[in-house]
């Protein structure tokens, strides 16, 4: 019997097709996949690296919900020119809580990994407002309804638990504080900053956008921009270490 | 209507599902009251109309029809079902010009920022995935749908398996698609490329999508031929693994059951290679063993001859389908995931060109005998030219893939000319071919309404294309230059801005680009709905005419 011959058990049996089918697509997924929950090189051994804070984790949930990763990259490849525009090239494990992840497939405007500290708040709500305000050339779209858009702090404990869940390290003490503290952050009179930083390392806490009461989009998402890429000291970090 | 001599009856799956559908608009409307969010309410709402819809179509269809059910044969031929391929195919193009439409005007937010009016429902990044889900899933989902059910009917000489299932599969895939459409301009997103629709419409999609898989299958199994007809195993590897894919890439967790947003159940580099799995494989699955299972049928069909060769066809199915589920981490070259990872897509992404070729030789090769018939007949011409298409696009993936050549290109609009030449070429005119076959055949029209209006079509979309994908190679290409271009002293040469003042013109040409295609669609609707209207009935019947639904 040739092989086209044999071949026929699958053009005469559906149910045979149908398994010959899945089997042959699982294994690509199977090799590619499953090795990198368990190889242990898979993620950097870093320091620095810790979960969102209540009022970062809203300004991503802005960041999501506004398309932002379908024009911004928020992964510095490891070329000459992207870390000179950018900096040290990114880690598997800055992006390790995120869920999802944010690294996006296209740069219609400059990768985000790195952006943290690199400008003023002001600078942020008036791009954000009206971009073309600061940078002419820009083809961003303005999100100005973001400085008009009250935060309900009460609502993000949820979503720190639902991450707990799937596996981002928050404690009891910051699913607890979690109203609080996101207050807090946007407003250094605030009376809880001092237990806030102790809760999140490196935390900034400033009035993002300049305003006084409830914290805004506005403020999430800025608080969020100002994070990214801060977290690990690459002073300190060990490249050898992690070769892979 | 009724023959009296058969005591009518709801089946028992009128009566389950009426049922099924009382109780969940029932529950939809309780999660509408207690929904934590606006989008959610509205979604809620819209689902609780939709089941009362559901329960009342159920309901009149049955007091509208005969006593007994469509005979499976009449006179010893297959009574073949073509109600929901109709309405499939009418919503394919209904969508696909709402997708092109949505495609023009974000093409024309990149060159005219002012377009996006400040405004969060119709900005840049909400309407980008109304794109991509309005031609892939919406456009090409419908299309899928329509010619499986005809070609799987067709080819095994039996009526569409199941009664009400293939209306439940129509109506609900096309429902999903306006639940996760209304999402994205409420913010309703995972922002997973091409998987944004939230938890709940994913759960829908679920029970659609294996629904589907069963009518098909159930349709096989009462097939007359011997042989599954080679389109047959494409549909089904593009059904199953699509299945497969959208479990693996989705599991999240909601925040609530009575809110939208939820968090996914993978983070960091693991989700980032479960999307690509998904999302290379979404192209590899969707976009192209469904569209080749299109092309097995509808081209030897239209030409009237034998496809070329049958035992390259089947090392093509194999080949395609073992080898494109390992391309999916080229998505990821030169990012925070291991180089092995990384290797082994490359790898296999260039080998994929090998198959890709195969079909295309298997598709341009049926022409044998009958290349003379591209001069007169455009219908034919366009499922040539789309397998042409596939084949550019299948030999610059792979050379995309290499990791040189993709530092260069990733981020940039060179992948967005790479998608479009196969989204407008291949997926796109494959869909037009297929659909100027398919309507007439359905409706049972000796033909289409006009030939030369096909021939406008062709042509004002080739030259659409021609331009949106060469702007696209050009700015692509040129941005990536610039970015990594030095002085002579060593400096980057260009600030980010400058990169991209220098896209200008080109995203003015492929706004146009797009806006031709979108022409050359409108044009095509014309000619179906003329077709339809006013086009000339067959005059032998080879099929009995569907009680009215």
């Amino acid at each position: 019997m040739s092989f086209w011959t044999r071949h026929q058990i699958f053009e005469k049996n559906s149910i045979i097709l149908v398994v010959g089918i899945l089997l042959v697509i699982a294994i690509g997924g199977l090799v590619e996949i499953t090795p990198l929950f368990y190889l242990k090189s898979t993620i950097e051994k870093v320091d620095g690296v810790r979960p969102y804070t209540p009022l970062e984790l809203a300004g991503r949930n802005v960041y999501v919900r506004e398309g932002c990763y379908l024009c911004h990259s928020q992964m510095v490849r490891p070329l000459r020119d992207e870390v000179e525009r950018y900096g040290h090239f990114s880690l598997a494990a800055e992006s390790m809580f995120d869920h999802p992840f944010q690294w996006g497939s296209k740069r219609t405007g400059p990768d985000l990994a790195r952006v943290g500290a690199k400008y003023s708040d002001d600078w942020h709500v008036t791009h954000l407002t009206n971009p073309r305000a600061i940078v002419p050339q820009s083809v961003m779209p303005g999100y100005p309804f973001l400085s008009r858009a009250e935060i309900d702090p009460d609502a993000i404990a949820g979503d720190m638990r639902t991450l707990r869940t799937v596996g981002v390290p928050y404690s009891d003490e910051q699913i607890a504080n979690a109203a609080a503290d996101l207050k807090a952050q946007a407003d250094p009179d605030n009376a809880g900053t001092d237990a806030f930083g102790k809760r999140y390392a490196k935390a900034v806490v400033r009035n993002f956008d300049g305003k006084t009461g409830t914290p805004t989009e506005m403020d999430a998402l800025i608080a969020y921009l100002q994070m990214l890429g801060t977290l690990v000291d690459f002073k300190i970090y060990n490249e050898k270490a992690n070769l892979r | 209507m009724s023959q009296p001599s058969i005591p009518k009856s709801m089946t028992i799956g009128e009566s389950g599902l009426a049922v099924v559908f009382a109780v969940t608009a029932f529950l939809c409307v309780i999660a509408s009251a207690k929904a934590l969010d606006a989008p959610f309410a509205f979604h809620a709402a819209l689902s609780a109309a939709a089941s009362l819809a559901a329960v009342f179509f159920i309901v009149n269809r049955y007091f509208e029809r005969p006593a007994a059910l469509p005979p499976q044969e009449i006179n010893g031929r297959p009574n073949y079902n073509m109600g929901p391929i109709k309405f499939s195919a009418f919503m394919a193009m209904f969508w696909g010009i709402a997708g092109f439409l949505v495609g023009l005007i974000i093409a024309s937010q990149l060159a005219w920022p002012a377009l996006n009016f400040d405004l969060p429902w119709i900005s840049f990044g909400r309407l980008r995935p109304l794109h991509t889900s309005a031609v892939i899933f919406a456009f090409g989902g419908n299309v899928l749908v329509a010619t499986s059910f005809y070609v799987v009917q067709k080819s095994c000489r039996a009526r569409l398996a199941g009664d009400l299932a293939p209306w439940f599969v129509v109506l609900g895939y096309n429902f999903f698609i306006l639940v996760a459409g209304t999402g994205y301009l409420l913010g309703v997103t995972q922002s997973k490329e091409y998987a944004e629709p939230e938890w709940y419409a994913d759960l829908w999609l679920t029970i659609v999508w294996v629904v589907y898989l069963l009518v098909f299958l159930a349709t096989i199994f009462k097939r007359k031929e011997p042989h599954i007809f080679v389109a047959n195993w494409f549909y089904l590897a593009f059904i199953v693994t699509i299945a497969v894919l959208h479990l693996g890439n989705n599991p999240a967790l909601p925040v609530s059951v009575f809110g939208s947003k939820s968090y996914v159940a993978w983070g960091g580099i693991q989700d980032a290679m479960f999307q690509w799995w998904y999302g290379h494989n979404a192209v590899g699955f969707f976009l192209t063993a469904g569209f080749l299972a299109i092309m097995y049928y509808f081209i030897p069909k239209r030409a009237e001859r034998p496809i070329y060769s049958y035992r390259l066809s089947i090392i093509h199915f194999w080949a395609l389908i073992f080898l494109y589920i390992w391309a999916g981490p080229h998505h990821l070259h030169y990012t925070a995931l291991p180089d092995w990872t990384q290797t082994l897509g490359m790898t296999f992404s260039i080998m994929l060109w090998m198959p890709s070729w195969g079909g295309m030789i298997n598709g341009l090769m049926t022409l044998s005998g009958a290349w003379d018939k591209l001069r007169t007949d455009p219908v034919l011409r366009m499922l040539v030219v789309s397998v042409a298409f596939y084949g550019m696009s299948t030999f610059e993936g792979p050379m995309m893939s290499i990791k040189v050549v993709n530092s260069l290109s990733h981020y940039t609009d060179w992948t967005i000319g790479h998608v479009h030449s196969g989204a407008l070429g291949w997926v796109g005119f494959v869909s037009f071919g297929a659909l100027y076959c398919l309507v007439p055949w359905a409706w049972n029209r000796k033909g289409l309404y006009s030939l030369k209006l096909v021939n406008w079509h062709f042509w004002i979309a080739t030259l659409g294309i021609v331009l949106y994908i060469s702007a696209m190679w050009v700015s692509g290409i040129l941005q990536g230059l610039m970015w990594r271009a030095y002085t002579s002293l060593g400096f980057l040469e260009y600030s980010f801005i400058e990169t991209v003042e220098a896209m200008h013109p080109f995203y003015i040409i492929r706004a146009a680009g797009g806006g031709l295609f979108l022409i050359g669609a409108l044009i095509m609707a014309y000619n179906l709905w003329m077709t339809v209207r006013v086009g000339e009935q067959e005059a032998q019947m080879p099929v009995a005419l569907q009680p009215a639904e």
